[in-house]
């Protein structure tokens, strides 16, 4: 009687036991690439806006201080958006009939607001507090990324989870001079480039950060990733 | 084998003395008497042991609350579970919607988004206001705070203040101005009233009637007098069915004039209360009053002693050292007797023969402490006994140290029951040819033999018009109605119990154009378009001519009142007290009490979840009203719990629940009015029970000659009692532990006695978690002596924390949310049981059993010691409520938070995540408002100082009985609170460590009552 099998048989089945593992696991790394993707996490990705704001032409261009419209940075946990009036203190001076602006003067006139579209958005059970993150030298474009290089805004950081925790659990890898939070060409130091502060110099981030961490009297890593820190 | 079988059994008893099933009320007794150390019990269940109790005792949520009762088909079933295996493990994969930022377009000054801002404004309720700070984020009130500066308040609040937030935002409020039911404009209702209005002129206004609740309003009086000037034989009439008229009356009869009685608790050694709850929430400086006897329940100092005589058991009962329950119909004879052993003349001869429990006792306590002790009267009582306790006062010197007599707060001191009797006897006589009812329900809460909604009804009163925040029962018998506006929408003054004047400031702007009480009376006077912000500044600045009123108006609003105008103390004389003595009441009969409801007054908080939803401070009943009978009346008629009887007085008949209530006495009961309403909204219309037609205007609060039926039928009362009720393991300590004052003495550490310490354990602290070095601890600390079980904190942290409402059914399963539960422990025999309230908090236990056991790391430590609850990490295994021996995890069974009315949306705390279905809950400490405080200290580079950061539930505390900070700091509150003698752990024998910690109650028992009242 011959066999029931033929012995290519042997072969197929091995490529079929390897092949749905490997199919699985091809499955596992496609779903967790699409996770962490700018598809789900928008980055990079530049939403739509009532007008076409140019954070580039305003910070690089003219060199006008976040604070200036991000009022409330420093003192809340919401940095503000401006109100209308804010743009209106120039705009009222300059590209007064620009097409573009029709929106903002629209909504000056008619005193209703316009409606932005949240660029860097987090999860709802997540409370995240910009004036801490300001005090403790977090710079701006840690998290924001080159926004003086974006001629319309996205956010360029995933926002997700394992980000946040990239730095809260080593935050000496972020931290700058409270001075230099809103520079937005801030560098960090290196041999070519030493910093010098409180009469120290110092070469190389880690020492930095590490006495910053002293200097602004920071937190322990445990604390930091306490899960009430964040959720609640 | 015989033998083993009853020693088993002997075994299983001494665990659970219940689990013996048949045990009846005797032998539960006996088994009471022979225990040496006090047994403490949460409801009659409990103390004869039935089986439900310790069902329920053994169980993580009562029987039923697991499952999912409701009918499914086999199809929706199995799409069910294709679904949620589909989305097993996928919840993580959502992509964030789109959402957009709304900027000012003109940033108003001082609002920095992100921050809240606070505004001082009052609550008024039967007149009286309750001086308060509102949280308001970006122009949305969220929460309600006490106004800490103002003497009536100092921080604390009460029930009714703090649920008028969800009152506000109730979706059910009338939004418009409605004629015969259809919407109507403002400017027709104007037209409609124009010719009527003129016509009454030339009348005099001899046609024109206004009906309003009590007020207190300076505005408002003065608004009156305008009118009056106007239309000189217009009438205003007040009526409010929880009223003060025998306060009133007892005054006039006292003194002949309508005085307000203030007291001062902080000077008092020895109070009596006859029949007078003023520990609970409603009565007149309920806030201050709270706060000040509290202050004085400090057993290192100089500790008052509290006798409550009363009927109805209440929280002031249930704080007081001694209690006598008797029928309210005999307190005058009580008081007579003890008017005249205090020595007041009563010109006439006392009815003897009649001995109470601790009467002698009392007297001497009374008469050796002159002038530091004081009788306080409930305003149910009837007036011989306000007039008694006026004399009193008198006579043992406490005028003028712990009572005060001052002008009435109310605007219009008349009699409000004859007001009200005037009003429908001349719409009889066609005397009326407009009404206007401002706020209030007459057709619902009038005494029912005034028969005021068939007078409006039948009586062709031309133009019938209602202003109220619903269109209730009265709206529904008037062709006008016009909607309110809330009081957080809208400006006005009230004054506190003391006289001070606040000025009501609005934190909204009126969500539905509704119109203020004095925005009305404007109209009434010409003014058709006058805002509430110019009457009430207008009237003022009249007042103030000569000041510099900007500022003065500037710092009234922001202070929250207005500096000077509280009433100075009034001499008054006593005249010749001839108070002929009671004649003996009618003990065969039986007595019906009418009370107001603890939770939803007199039915205007009907459509208030919150409070629907509050466990009654004694019966811990939500959503009802049922008859309270006391446990030997019970036995008598054989009544049980939930049994519906008929009630008959005078021919009117009422079908109502029974609840047993241990402490309530013989041949009386007591019946909640507020319920039953007709039309409220959708929380309130058709609950429970209307009483209002039992009701009379010359008996309204209590009366004899009830008849009781069984009607052999039973309901379904939604009672929190005995539900997460915590195991007391064998040989642990239990759960309240208290003392008498001179126990205490000999042994201040009784509460400690045998607890094991901190240290004594075999496992080794865990790795990372060595709280000492860390700049804080959390911890908190309740002094169970100051607590009065006044509910206060459960809905302090409801506001706070976006707890939902789950209603009746749901509370009926156990399955209500509130994150801090008030325990009503009771002591010793039923029919005059001692009683205790326990707060219970989560313990954020150092070693916390929850934790161990959460599959997927959703409740972890903080490194400050808190138990940190992740809701987005939740599954809903419900492990973690498994293993709380506290029982003080909640779950969401279901999607209890409304996500859709956009009005609720507006009220929520942004603070706090809005929890979904098949999510665990719990208290965290308000870990919102702990890094907050700790963001801004480290901003500018300082610690929270100690009193700075409060929960809510301490914030709100108008007893101070809640004390939570940093335990790592020796100079704290809390910390000192944690090392006093009185500190104990509950249930700390499990080693949990709980960070939440209490100071046993102490009492301070009269010595010469205290043989006889402690038997064992």
């Amino acid at each position: 009687m011959a066999q029931i099998f033929h012995r290519s048989t042997n072969t197929i089945s091995r490529a079929t036991i390897f092949g749905s593992v490997l199919i699985v696991a091809a499955l596992f790394w496609a779903g967790d690439e699409i996770q962490r993707s700018p598809y789900v996490t928008y980055a990079g990705v530049v939403r739509p806006q009532p007008v076409p704001f140019s954070h580039q032409h305003h910070v690089a261009g003219l060199g006008i201080d976040c604070r200036y419209c991000h009022t409330s940075v420093e003192t809340s946990k919401f940095a503000g958006i401006p109100p209308t009036k804010t743009c209106m203190n120039c705009h009222s001076q300059i590209w007064t009939n620009a097409a573009l602006l029709e929106p903002v003067r629209e909504s000056f006139r008619s005193n209703k607001s316009l409606l932005w579209t949240r660029v860097n958005d987090l999860p709802d059970f997540v409370y995240f507090d910009h004036s801490i993150h300001i005090n403790k030298g977090v710079g701006c474009n840690t998290c924001h990324g080159p926004v003086d290089r974006m001629p319309l805004m996205y956010n360029d950081a995933s926002l997700q989870m394992e980000w946040c925790l990239n730095c809260h659990r080593a935050p000496e890898k972020n931290l700058r001079p409270r001075d230099q939070v809103f520079n937005m060409r801030y560098e960090q130091p290196s041999s070519y480039k030493p910093l010098e502060l409180d009469g120290k110099v110092f070469i190389d981030q880690d020492s930095l950060g590490l006495y910053l961490i002293k200097q602004y009297k920071l937190r322990t890593e445990h604390d930091i990733t306490s899960c009430s820190t964040c959720h609640r | 084998m015989k033998t083993d079988e009853s020693s088993h059994t002997e075994r299983r008893e001494e665990v659970c003395p219940g689990k013996k099933g048949k045990l009846g009320l005797e032998t539960a007794r006996a088994k009471i008497a022979e225990t040496k150390g006090p047994e403490f019990w949460r409801s009659l269940e409990e103390l004869a042991g039935s089986e439900e109790f310790q069902e329920m005792l053994h169980r993580e949520f009562p029987k039923g609350a697991s499952e999912w009762l409701d009918a499914v088909s086999r199809r929706g079933f199995l799409k069910l579970m294709g679904a949620s295996l589909a989305l097993a493990g996928m919840t993580g994969c959502t992509k964030q919607p789109l959402e957009p930022i709304v900027p000012y377009v003109k940033q108003p000054e001082e609002v920095i988004p992100g921050r809240p801002m606070f505004y001082a404004t009052t609550m008024t309720l039967g007149g009286y206001g309750s001086p308060l700070l509102v949280e308001s984020h970006l122009g949305r009130p969220t929460k309600i705070e006490g106004n800490k500066e103002h003497p009536a308040s100092l921080g604390g609040t009460d029930i009714f203040s703090q649920a008028s937030i969800l009152g506000l935002y109730d979706p059910d409020r009338s939004q418009t101005i409605a004629y015969l039911g259809d919407v109507y404009s403002w400017a027709s209702f104007l037209q409609a009233l124009r010719v009527p209005l003129s016509v009454q002129k030339t009348l005099q206004g001899a046609g024109i009637r206004v009906l309003t609740q009590t007020s207190s309003s300076p505005t408002l009086a003065d608004q009156f007098r305008q009118f009056q000037k106007m239309f000189p034989a217009a009438k205003w009439h007040v009526y409010e069915p929880v009223n003060r008229d025998n306060a009133l009356a007892g005054a006039q009869m006292a003194y002949g004039q309508p005085v307000e009685t203030q007291y001062k608790l902080e000077n008092a050694d020895v109070i009596l209360s006859l029949d007078a709850d003023f520990l609970y929430a409603g009565f007149p400086g309920f806030t201050r009053y709270t706060h000040d006897f509290a202050m004085r329940r400090n057993p290192d100092g100089n500790m008052n002693r509290l006798y409550a005589v009363e009927c109805t058991p209440t929280s002031t009962g249930a704080k007081a050292d001694h209690r006598l329950p008797l029928r309210a119909v005999e307190i005058e004879r009580f008081a007579s007797a003890l008017a005249s052993a205090v020595g007041v003349n009563l010109g006439g001869a006392l009815p003897s023969g009649e001995t109470w429990e601790f009467f002698n006792a009392l007297v001497t306590d009374l008469t050796t402490h002159h002038g530091s002790s004081v009788v306080i009267v409930g305003d149910h009582q009837t007036p011989v006994v306000h007039a008694l306790a006026h004399a009193m006062n008198q006579a043992l010197g406490n005028v003028g140290r712990t009572v005060v007599y001052t002008d009435p707060v109310d605007a219009n001191p008349i009699n409000q029951t004859e007001s009200l009797k005037d009003l429908v006897t001349e719409m009889h006589a066609g005397q009326v040819d407009m009404l206007f009812i401002l706020g209030g329900n007459p057709a619902y809460d009038a005494p029912a033999d005034f028969g005021f909604a068939d007078a409006l009804k039948k009586t062709k009163i031309a133009l019938r018009v209602h202003l109220g925040l619903y269109q209730n029962e009265t709206a529904d018998l008037c062709q006008w109605h016009v909607n309110e506006a809330h009081y957080l929408e809208a400006w006005g003054d009230a004054r506190a119990y003391d006289g001070t004047v606040s000025i009501v400031q609005p934190l909204i702007a009126p969500l539905y154009s509704g119109k203020s009480c004095h925005e009305f009376m404007a109209l009434l006077l010409g003014q058709a378009d006058a805002s509430g912000y110019d009457l009430v500044r207008a009237y003022w600045q009249r007042q103030r001519a000569d000041a510099d009123f900007e500022m003065w108006w500037r710092r009234a609003l922001h202070d929250g009142w207005i500096a000077g105008t509280a009433f100075a103390p009034k001499p008054v004389a006593l005249k010749t007290t001839n108070l002929s003595p009671p004649a003996g009441a009618d003990s065969g009969g039986i007595e019906i009490n009418f009370r107001q409801d603890p939770s939803i007054w007199d039915g205007q908080f009907s459509n208030n979840g919150w409070l629907q939803e509050l466990p009654k401070p004694m019966t811990k009943i939500t959503w009802d009203n049922p008859v309270l009978v006391g446990p030997k009346m019970a036995d008598r008629l054989g009544l049980k719990t939930e049994d519906v009887i008929d009630l008959e007085l005078r021919g009117k008949k009422v079908s109502a629940p029974v609840w047993v209530q241990a402490g309530h006495p013989d041949n009386s009961v007591t019946v909640f009015l507020g319920y039953g309403r007709r039309r409220a909204g959708r929380a309130g219309t058709g609950i429970g029970f209307d009483m209002y037609p039992l009701r009379t205007g010359a008996m309204p609060w209590f009366i004899t000659g009830l008849k009781i039926a069984k009607t052999g039928g039973t309901y379904k009362l939604a009672s929190t009692q005995g539900y997460q009720t915590m195991d007391t393991p064998e040989g642990a300590r239990a759960l309240v532990r208290t003392a008498s004052l001179n126990e205490y003495r000999e042994e201040p550490g009784f509460a400690r006695a045998g607890q094991p310490a901190a240290e004594e354990t075999l496992y080794p602290p865990l790795e990372g978690f060595d709280y000492k070095s860390k700049p804080y601890a959390w911890g908190m600390a309740i002094d169970m002596n100051a607590c009065t079980g006044c509910n206060n904190c459960i809905l302090a942290c409801q506001s706070e924390n976006n707890i939902p409402v789950v209603g009746k059914e749901q509370c009926v399963k156990g399955r209500h949310m509130h994150w801090i539960r008030v325990d009503a422990y009771y002591q010793g025999d039923r029919d005059n049981p001692k009683a205790y309230f326990q707060p219970v908090p989560c313990m954020q236990c150092e070693n916390a059993p929850c934790e161990v056991v959460c599959p997927v790391g959703a409740t972890v430590h903080s490194s400050e010691g808190l138990n940190d609850m992740v809701y987005n990490r939740c599954v809903g295994t419900r492990y973690c409520s498994n293993n709380c021996p506290y029982k003080v995890r909640r779950f969401n069974f279901l999607r209890f938070q409304d996500w859709e009315t956009p009005q609720l949306k507006m009220m929520r705390n942004p603070d706090v995540t809005v929890r979904s279905r098949g999510v665990m809950e719990k208290c965290t400490y308000c870990v919102q408002r702990i890094n907050q405080h700790r963001i801004d200290a480290e901003r500018e580079d300082s610690k929270i100082a100690d009193g700075d950061l409060q929960t809510a539930c301490q914030q709100s505390c108008p007893a101070n009985a809640i004390v939570f900070g940093n335990i790592n700091d020796p100079d704290s509150r809390v910390s000192k609170l944690k090392a006093h003698s009185r500190n104990y752990g509950l249930l700390a024998d499990l080693n949990t460590r709980p960070r939440t910690t209490y100071l046993a109650e102490v009492r301070n028992l009269n010595p010469e009552l205290q043989e006889k009242s402690e038997p064992r």
